[in-house]
């Protein structure tokens, strides 16, 4: 499916799509979100992609094999769970940091829990990414 | 049969034969010095082993468990000394060695267990063992298949005997044998004394192998030798006697123990009396002597008085000693001559002195001649038997005139006949059995004669305890020889005379009963191939319906099923309720329009012979869906349902076009029947929803998320911080999946279109 | 209208089961895919139905000013729509290698683990 109006659009699209992905990533804490969500929309543009040029370019533009993000996801949620076990809680409890913190504000809040919807990101968008692009490929 | 193996190269078995006999001979010296302090009373000990259950690792040693615990341990070392030089070039003798000391932790555990679940426990333990044992020769199908119909037989038993454990604890408020040992009269009064009464018997008659599960134990000779000998002697089949001989004081002394129990005794003695007289190859001719003696046992046991059980307990040592020594022997006699035929040995006595000693003197002990202490015991048997109230003395006494009888003259076929007259010519040139073979068969020949000399000996330190373990009481036990001209002494003789017409004229009996075997129609042996056989045909017969590899019939009967049983429980139980709350179909005309919507896009797919007209049916759904969620508060729910749709549609629509296209219409026939299924389970969930919206609302766990969200989880989007903080672990499992699914479905596609090229070529653009 | 919701519930229930059991894979394919949204909304109007007020804590607040909807079913709805897309992909891919396979995608025509018996009778 060659389209001048689709490449194009695509091209465009594709970006902000990826841009979107992350920041409903995370806004997703406070604001409608969050790793599925971004990880769907991050998925979808690499799939327009693929629709419009074609699916090695989109592997050619995600450099990384989309099977290996999604273990890597799954990784990145492992290491948010067990550092709260180094820390003596129990996995997957959330650890907070919060950078400048003031009377008003909490300042710029760096958590485990952040690395952890990190991964449920990657592991959605390289689970989906895999699945399409087996299906387009191989079919 | 070691012969097909390589022969490897090990000096008594290597480590694994020194271990073995040590670890029987350790324990046989630990328990022989307590044996001072049983005789005065019953020791117990214990710990805790699964606590939550209330199962208690304690161990009760009186007199009954003394004799049983000396036999295991003396007989296994015994059959270990014996077995690393049987067995000990065999390639798999350090895993027989396993299996051996396995069976024997086994036995012991169960003789020395003073919990009921313990015991069922090393009850298992036994089967199990005994399984590995008798199959040792796995390459020989005869031989599994034995090892299979023990294994079943008393593995069934062994179930209906837990059965009968757990009612009997739960009505002695107690799974401790000491204290249920105390509490027979409640016991034997209580309604649900009948079922536990046969749930043991159950047990013990099919370990015990009385008729009519009799039939794995001859099958059982499949083992070799060794093992044959200690199954037979103090283990396995023993370990039924000890359970009825444990729970006598418990269960027995009703009617219906005391006849259950001696008829079946009676009828297993006899019959395999008869049924060894039948035989050629002499293990089987001893095997059916265990069966003989086993049915005594069961017979005395039954019968309960207090020279009965001695009669009883004194025999299980009398044959226990015997059994093991002819067993033993003639596994030397088979290893030497190469055969085990009745009707070919001959003459043994002249190539193996040593051997017919020891034979010697277990036959005479098995005949019953004094001074053995088979003669003792035979005439104790006689004065029990007769001293029993009305019908069950002359039933007793009769049974067990008749298979002593018969047990003389297998005592003459097994070991007096193959050592007479001149040497016959055998598949082997006969040869006298080294130390370690012969160390137990004489030492245990011996025995029979010494405590035959001096009765007193075991009578005082084995029979007596046990006899009053086994009574609940105390009495004094002492043993003679000779107990002077008496009615016992005269049947004593009248069996000899009739032990030696039956012994003389074996071989015409033997073909009769084999022409008799031939025409009758009872043959337990293929009635249980056909029992087998019938569980096959069942479980084909069932599988073909329940799993008749047709998809819709599974969804047909699932869905069914659901509909049947939630729609069902709700009914019976009243539960479809409508709140008033519910009532008022109000809604918004928008709302309307969705729902309408959602409903057309449904029947759209299901009425479509289109693919694509069914997507965007699908389509027109999952977006109704997500405006649903949009309407009721839930963005990230609409948003994610958004997203998934677009890849569904995505992804249809990329394998869709390679795929077939749906039937026409035509062929697309209205199922009344789906029609039905599929109504019923949309009524249920819609009843089943009304139900739950018309009762209360639990908000306690919302309420909690919602106040901790911010202070403690420091998100503003409660969703989301259920996602990755209170429920991550959820998440954690789903992500997984995600990622699982991925890599499956990869594996799935890949190679596919190289290997297909020849018979796709469907079209490449999407 | 949670009534309502219901009732399109069983309907969308119902289409699901009809799809599910025809011996077309696609069609069952097409079912899963129903059946999941109705098993969505089961678990949603469990939480009951809050029309306008989304689970979300306004700036400067603590816990949620009034009456919002209950986040536990959202969260539980939103992790199972990923999950059954999974599941649906996954379908799709067998179905998809099945009929490269077995070159059909009618369920009663796969008999290639238990071949049709020729006759009736020769089973053994």
């Amino acid at each position: 499916m060659q389209s001048l109006i689709l490449t194009t659009a695509t091209r465009l699209l594709v970006a902000l799509l990826l841009v979107f992905s992350v920041y409903a990533l995370l806004r997703g804490h406070n604001l409608p979100g969050g790793g599925f969500i971004g990880g769907l929309i991050g998925a979808t543009a690499f799939i327009l992609y693929a629709i419009a040029a074609s699916v090695d370019e989109a592997r050619a533009a995600l450099l990384v094999d989309p099977s290996n993000i999604a273990v890597a996801g799954l990784g990145a949620a492992a290491i948010g769970g067990l550092a709260s076990v180094l820390a003596g809680k129990p996995f997957l409890t959330g650890l907070w940091l919060f950078l400048g913190a003031s009377e008003g504000g909490k300042g710029l809040p760096l958590s485990t829990v952040l690395i952890f919807d990190t991964g449920v990101y990657l592991a959605v968008f390289g689970g989906i990414l895999t699945l399409v692009f087996a299906l387009e490929e191989e079919t | 049969m070691a012969g097909d193996y390589p022969k490897v190269e090990r000096v008594m078995g290597g480590p694994a034969g020194w271990v073995s006999i040590l670890f029987p001979a350790i324990l046989f010296t630990y328990f022989l010095n307590l044996l001072p302090e049983v005789v005065e009373g019953p020791v117990t000990a214990g710990f805790d082993w699964v606590p939550a259950l209330g199962v208690q690792m304690s161990v009760l040693l009186d007199g009954l468990s003394m004799m049983f615990a000396l036999l295991i341990t003396g007989i296994g070392t015994a059959v270990t000394l014996y077995s690393c030089h049987y067995l000990g070039d065999h390639p798999h003798y350090p895993r027989f060695v396993c299996y051996l000391l396995m069976f024997m932790v086994g036995m012991l555990g169960l003789v020395l267990a003073n919990d009921l679940i313990a015991l069922f426990v090393f009850w298992e333990v036994t089967t199990i063992s005994s399984y590995l044992l008798i199959g040792f020769n796995a390459d020989q199908a005869s031989s599994r298949r034995s090892a299979l119909q023990a294994l079943l037989v008393t593995g069934a038993g062994g179930l209906i005997l837990l059965a009968g454990l757990i009612v009997l604890g739960s009505i002695a408020g107690t799974f401790r044998i000491s204290e249920i040992l105390t509490q027979g009269d409640m016991i034997r009064a209580h309604p649900a004394y009948g079922a536990i009464l046969i749930l043991f018997l159950a047990g013990a008659f099919t370990k015990s192998a009385q008729v009519p599960f009799h039939f794995w134990l001859p099958n059982a000779m499949a083992a070799p030798t060794p093992v044959s000998a200690y199954l037979h002697s103090a283990t396995m089949v023993k370990a039924g006697v000890f359970l009825m001989a444990r729970m006598n004081p418990v269960l027995g002394g009703t009617d219906a123990w005391f006849w259950i129990l001696i008829l079946f005794g009676g009828v297993t003695a006899v019959f395999a009396s008869v049924m060894s007289m039948r035989q050629t190859d002499i293990k089987q001719v001893l095997a059916y002597t265990t069966l003989m003696a086993l049915g005594t046992l069961t017979m005395f046991i039954g019968a309960g008085t207090h020279y009965a059980i001695m009669a009883g307990m004194l025999f299980l040592l009398v044959h226990s000693l015997y059994k093991a020594a002819l067993f033993l022997m003639i596994g030397i006699v088979d290893h030497s001559t190469g055969t085990r035929d009745a009707t070919v040995l001959r003459g043994l006595s002249k190539a193996m002195p040593l051997t017919g000693i020891a034979a010697a003197l277990a036959a005479l002990s098995m005949a019953g001649i004094p001074p053995l202490l088979g003669f003792v015991g035979k005439e104790y048997m006689y004065k029990a038997g007769m001293d029993l109230p009305g019908l069950g003395a002359i039933w007793v006494t009769l049974m067990t005139f008749a298979a002593s009888a018969l047990m003389f003259a297998a005592g003459g076929i097994v070991a007096w006949r193959p050592f007479r007259g001149e040497l016959a010519e055998t598949p082997h040139h006969a040869h006298e059995g080294s130390w370690p073979m012969l160390a137990g068969p004489l030492v245990l020949g011996a025995l029979s004669l010494i405590f035959g000399l001096f009765p007193g000996i075991p009578g005082h330190f084995l029979i007596g305890p046990a006899t009053n373990a086994v009574e609940g009481a105390v009495h004094e036990v002492h043993l003679h020889l000779w107990g002077g001209i008496n009615m016992a002494l005269f049947l004593s003789i009248l069996t000899f005379i009739a032990g030696w017409l039956l012994y003389r004229n074996h071989e015409g009996i033997r073909a009769r009963l084999a022409a008799f075997e031939a025409r009758s129609p009872i043959d337990f042996d293929a009635g249980w191939d056909r029992l087998l056989d019938g569980f096959k045909d069942f479980a084909g017969w069932l599988t073909g319906i329940v799993q008749n590899g047709n998809l819709q019939r599974y969804l047909a009967v699932t869905f069914t099923t659901f509909a049947v049983l939630v729609g069902g429980t709700y009914l019976v139980r009243g539960a479809f309720e409508v709140g008033p709350r519910l009532i008022q179909l109000g809604a918004h005309p928008v709302q309307w329009s969705v729902l309408l919507l959602m409903i057309a896009g449904s029947f759209l797919v299901v009425s479509t012979t289109s693919r694509m007209t069914a997507v965007a049916g699908l389509g027109v759904v999952s977006v109704g869906v997500a405006m649903v969620f949009i309407m009721f508060s839930a963005p990230d729910v609409a948003i994610t349902q958004l997203l998934v749709e677009v890849l569904i549609i995505v992804l249809v629509t990329l394998v869709m076009l390679r795929l077939p296209y749906l039937p026409p219409r035509s062929e697309l026939h209205f199922r009344f029947g789906h029609a039905i299924i599929a109504t019923s389970v949309g009524a249920v969930v819609t009843l089943v929803l009304i139900a739950m919206l018309s009762g209360p609302f639990d908000r306690k766990l919302t309420d909690y998320f919602e106040q901790t969200a911010y202070p403690e989880a420091h998100g503003r989007n409660i969703v989301n911080v259920i996602l990755v903080d209170f429920r991550a672990l959820d998440t954690f499992g789903e992500i997984t999946v995600v990622a699982i699914a991925a890599i499956g479905a990869l594996a799935l596609l890949r190679g596919i279109k190289t290997r297909n090229t020849g018979n796709q070529n469907g079209s490449e653009e999407a | 209208m949670e009534l309502l919701l219901a009732i399109t519930t069983g309907v969308l229930t119902a289409v699901a089961v009809y799809l599910m059991l025809s011996k077309n894979l696609l069609r069952y394919l097409w079912g899963l895919v129903l059946l999941s949204n109705a098993v969505n909304f089961v678990i949603f109007l469990g939480g009951r139905l809050t029309p306008g007020a989304p689970p979300l804590i306004d700036e400067g607040d603590y816990a949620p000013a009034g009456e919002v909807a209950n986040a536990l079913p959202q969260a539980l709805v939103l992790t199972a729509i990923v999950i059954s897309f999974g599941l649906m992909a996954f379908a799709l891919a067998l179905i998809y290698r099945t009929y490269m396979t077995l070159g059909t995608v009618t369920s009663t025509e796969m008999r290639i683990a238990e071949p049709r018996p020729r006759k009736p009778e020769s089973d053994e």
